[in-house]
C-alpha cells in the first residue's frame, strides 16, 4: 500500500507540464538517435547530459532517461528498415526484423518491436517498483565466476543461431571475440594485437566498426548480387488493417514477450551485463523453444519481439544497481550516474529515503515515457515506410554514407572508416561461403566483459577452473551453457539415428 | 564455390596462424600472483579459430559441407563488375575524405552512384547530392556537436560554426 501512495506522489511529480514535456521530448529526440546507424542511448544521454544543467534535477534525470527510453526504442528502426543495428542491444533485432521488411512487412515489424518494447518496458518498471531493493541483493551475489559463466551461456545460445555448419559458427566467435581482445591489455595495460604497428589499434576495436561493416557494407553488397542490382522496394503499406493485424499477431507471442522481459530485466539488474546478452538470450530461448525453429532469421515476428522485449526490459533493470547501489549496469546508466553526482545526488540505498520525491518521480516517469515512447514511435511508422519504398539505387548510396558517418562517429578516427570497410568486404566474402557472422558481432560485443571476468575468477582462485563449477549460480549457469553446448551435437546424432 | 571455400579456409588459418604469433608477444602462460598471461585469451582463440578452419578443410576434401560439394561460380562476370565498381568507388570516397572532407567525398560518390550506376535524372541526381551532406552537417555538427573529417576545405566551414554554434 506504501508503495501504490509514494508512485501516486511519483506520478504527480511525472505529469508536472515541465517534466511531462521533457519526458515527449526525450522520448522524440532519443528516438531519432537511436535510430541512427552509429549513435546509441549512451551517445544521446552524453551529449544531451550539459543541457539538464538549465532544469532541477528531477527534470533532469526524467529528461535523460526519456531519451534512454526513446534510443533504445530507436535502436529497432534501423535494424528493421536498413539492416543495420542501431546499437549493440538491437543487433538479435536485424536477424528477423531485416527479412519481415524485406518481406514487405516492415510495418508489422516495427508495430512488433514497439508493442514489444513497451511491454518489456512496462513489465520491467512494475517489477522495479516492488522488488527493487531486494534484487539489487541478488545482483551483488554476482561475482566474476558468474558473470563469466553468464557469458558463457550467451555464446552458447549463439551455436544455435549460426546455422548448421558448426566448425564455421565457433570461427566466428573466436573471431569475434579475438578482435575484441585489439588494444591495451586490461590487467597490464600492455600494449596487445597492434597489427603492423598502427597507432588506431591502440584504442581497440570499436563493436559498431564491425557491425556496420558486415551489416551496412557486406549487407548492401550481398543485396545489390543477389538482386542483379534490381532490387524490388518494399511494397510495405501502413493500414488500419494491417496495423491491427500486425498486434493481433504480435499479442500471439505473448508468451515469447513475457519470457523477454523476465530475461532481460534480470540479466540487465546484473552489473556490467546491460541488454545485449540479454537481448541474445531471448532470442536464443525463443528459437530453441519454438514449434518452428526453422522459420527464424527468416521473418518470424517472435524472433522481433523476444529481443525487442528484452533489450528495453533490461534498460530499466540497468537502473536498478545504478539508483540502489551506486553500480552502473550499463554505459548509459554509467553516464546517469555521473550526472546524478554532479546534481548532489548521491546513489545507494539511503537514495530510497532521502531523495524519495526524486525516486519515485523517476519511476513514474519510466511508465510515462514507456508510453509515450509507444505512441511517438507508432505515429512515425508511416514516415519509415516511405524510405523503404525510395528506390534502391537512390537508398543504396545514402546507406553507404550513413555507414561511412556512422564508423566514424563513435571513435572520430579514419582507421575505423577503413577498417569498417575491410570488415564490409571480407564479411561478404566469408558470407557467400556460408560463415555466419552475427555470433562475430555478438562476441565482439561480450568479449570485453568476458575476458576480465574470467581472469578475475581464475585470479581468485589461482588457477582452478572448477571455481566457474562450484559457486551455485555460476555452476548452474555454466551446467545450462554446456547443455545449450551440446544441442547440435544431439541434433546431429539424433538425425542420423533417424536416418539408420 | 568449392575452390573458393578452400582458398577462404587457408586465407583464415593462415591469419590465425597470424594472431597466435602476435598474441605470444605477451605472456601466455600463467604468471605467479598475476593470473593468466596477457597473450593467453587471444592466443587460445586464435588456436580456437586455427582448429575450426582445419575443420572446414577436413571436411572440404571429403566433400561433406555444402559449400564443398557446389558447382556453381563463387562470383559470375556480373556480379565481379558490381562488385569492383561498388567496392572501388566506396575505397575512393574513404580515401578523398582524408583530402576534401566528407562534405565533399559524399555528394562525389552520391553523384558517381545516382548517375552512373542507378542512372537517375541530373535533377535528382543534384538534389540528393546536395541535401545529404547539408543534413549531415546539420545533424552531426550543429545538433550533436560531433565534428566530421574535413580535410583541406576546414577553413570554409568557419562562418558556419560563427554562425550556428
Amino acid at each position: 500500500m506504501e508503495i501504490i501512495n509514494l508512485l501516486i506522489g511519483g506520478f504527480v511529480v511525472a505529469f508536472e507540464p515541465l517534466n511531462l514535456g521533457l519526458i515527449i521530448f526525450g522520448c522524440t529526440v532519443g528516438l531519432f538517435i537511436g535510430a541512427m546507424p552509429g549513435l546509441g542511448s549512451v551517445n544521446g544521454v552524453a551529449i544531451l547530459l550539459p543541457m539538464t544543467f538549465l532544469v532541477p534535477p528531477t527534470s533532469a534525470v526524467i529528461f535523460l532517461a526519456a531519451i534512454y527510453y526513446g534510443a533504445m526504442y530507436g535502436g529497432a528502426i534501423s535494424s528493421i528498415m536498413l539492416g543495420i543495428p542501431g546499437a549493440s542491444t538491437a543487433v538479435a533485432t536485424t536477424f528477423d526484423g531485416r527479412p519481415m521488411a524485406l518481406k514487405g512487412e516492415a510495418d508489422k515489424a516495427l508495430i512488433a518491436a514497439a508493442v514489444a518494447s513497451f511491454v518489456g518496458g512496462t513489465i520491467s518498471v512494475v517489477l522495479f517498483t516492488a522488488f527493487a531493493p531486494p534484487l539489487a541483493e541478488v545482483a551483488l551475489a554476482f561475482g566474476p565466476p558468474e558473470e563469466f559463466a553468464l557469458m558463457m551461456l550467451a555464446f552458447a545460445t549463439f551455436i544455435g543461431l549460426g546455422g548448421d555448419d558448426i566448425p564455421k559458427t565457433f570461427f566466428s566467435i573466436f573471431i569475434g571475440l579475438a578482435l575484441s581482445a585489439v588494444g591495451l591489455d586490461i590487467v597490464s595495460g600492455e600494449p596487445r594485437l597492434i597489427f603492423f604497428d598502427i597507432p588506431g589499434f591502440f584504442h581497440g576495436i570499436n563493436f559498431l566498426v564491425l557491425a556496420i561493416g558486415i551489416y551496412g557494407i557486406g549487407e548492401m553488397l550481398w543485396t545489390v548480387e543477389v538482386s542483379k542490382g534490381n532490387v524490388q522496394m518494399s511494397k510495405a503499406t501502413v493500414t488500419v488493417e494491417r496495423t491491427f493485424d500486425a498486434l493481433r499477431k504480435v499479442l500471439g507471442t505473448w508468451k515469447t514477450m513475457f519470457m523477454g522481459s523476465f530475461l532481460g530485466f534480470f540479466v540487465g539488474i546484473l552489473p556490467a551485463a546491460g541488454a545485449t546478452p540479454g537481448a541474445l538470450m531471448a532470442y536464443g530461448i525463443a528459437k530453441s523453444t519454438a514449434k518452428d525453429p526453422d522459420s527464424f532469421g527468416k521473418g518470424n515476428i517472435a524472433g522481433v519481439v523476444a529481443p525487442e522485449s528484452a533489450n528495453n526490459a533490461a534498460s530499466t533493470g540497468s537502473m536498478l544497481p545504478m539508483l540502489t547501489l551506486g553500480i552502473p549496469g550499463s554505459p548509459t546508466t554509467a553516464i546517469l550516474l555521473g550526472g546524478m553526482v554532479i546534481w548532489g545526488l548521491e546513489p545507494g540505498p539511503l537514495l530510497f529515503v532521502e531523495h524519495e520525491e526524486f525516486v519515485w518521480g523517476l519511476i513514474a516517469s519510466l511508465y510515462a515515457a514507456n508510453f509515450f515512447a509507444l505512441l511517438i514511435n507508432i505515429a512515425f511508422i508511416p514516415a519509415f515506410i516511405m524510405v523503404l519504398k525510395m528506390p534502391f539505387t537512390i537508398l543504396a548510396p545514402i546507406i553507404f554514407c550513413l555507414c561511412v558517418v556512422g564508423g566514424y562517429v563513435p571513435t572520430q578516427d579514419m582507421h575505423d572508416v577503413w577498417l569498417m570497410l575491410g570488415f564490409g568486404i571480407v564479411g561478404y566474402l566469408m558470407r557467400k561461403l556460408d560463415y555466419p557472422l552475427a555470433p562475430a558481432v555478438l562476441a565482439i560485443v561480450l568479449g570485453p566483459i568476458a575476458e576480465p571476468a574470467m581472469r578475475q575468477s581464475l585470479i581468485g582462485s589461482h588457477g582452478d577452473i572448477s571455481t566457474f563449477f562450484t559457486r551455485p549460480i555460476s555452476g548452474t549457469i555454466m551446467i545450462c551453457a554446456i547443455g545449450l553446448l551440446l544441442m547440435p551435437v544431439i541434433k546431429i546424432l539424433k538425425n542420423r539415428m533417424q536416418a539408420n | 564455390m568449392r575452390k573458393a571455400e578452400l582458398v577462404m579456409a587457408l586465407c583464415l588459418a593462415a591469419f590465425s596462424a597470424y594472431l597466435m604469433l602476435k598474441s605470444a608477444e605477451l605472456p601466455i602462460g600463467w604468471i605467479p600472483d598475476e593470473g593468466p598471461g596477457g597473450g593467453a585469451f587471444p592466443f587460445w582463440l586464435a588456436a580456437g579459430m586455427f582448429v575450426c578452419c582445419m575443420c572446414v578443410v577436413y571436411r572440404w576434401f571429403r566433400r561433406t559441407s555444402p559449400i564443398s560439394q557446389s558447382t556453381e561460380p563463387y562470383m559470375d562476370k556480373n556480379t565481379q563488375r558490381m562488385f569492383i565498381t561498388i567496392a572501388g568507388s566506396l575505397t575512393v570516397m574513404i580515401g578523398a575524405i582524408h583530402f576534401i572532407g566528407v562534405y565533399f567525398s559524399l555528394p562525389l560518390f552520391l553523384m558517381f552512384y545516382l548517375r552512373f550506376l542507378g542512372r537517375h535524372s541530373w535533377p535528382l541526381v543534384a538534389g540528393v547530392a546536395i541535401t545529404t551532406p547539408i543534413i549531415t552537417f546539420f545533424f552531426f555538427e550543429i545538433a550533436l556537436l560531433k565534428a566530421l573529417p574535413k580535410g583541406f576545405t576546414e577553413p570554409l566551414f568557419y562562418p558556419l560554426y560563427d554562425m550556428f554554434l
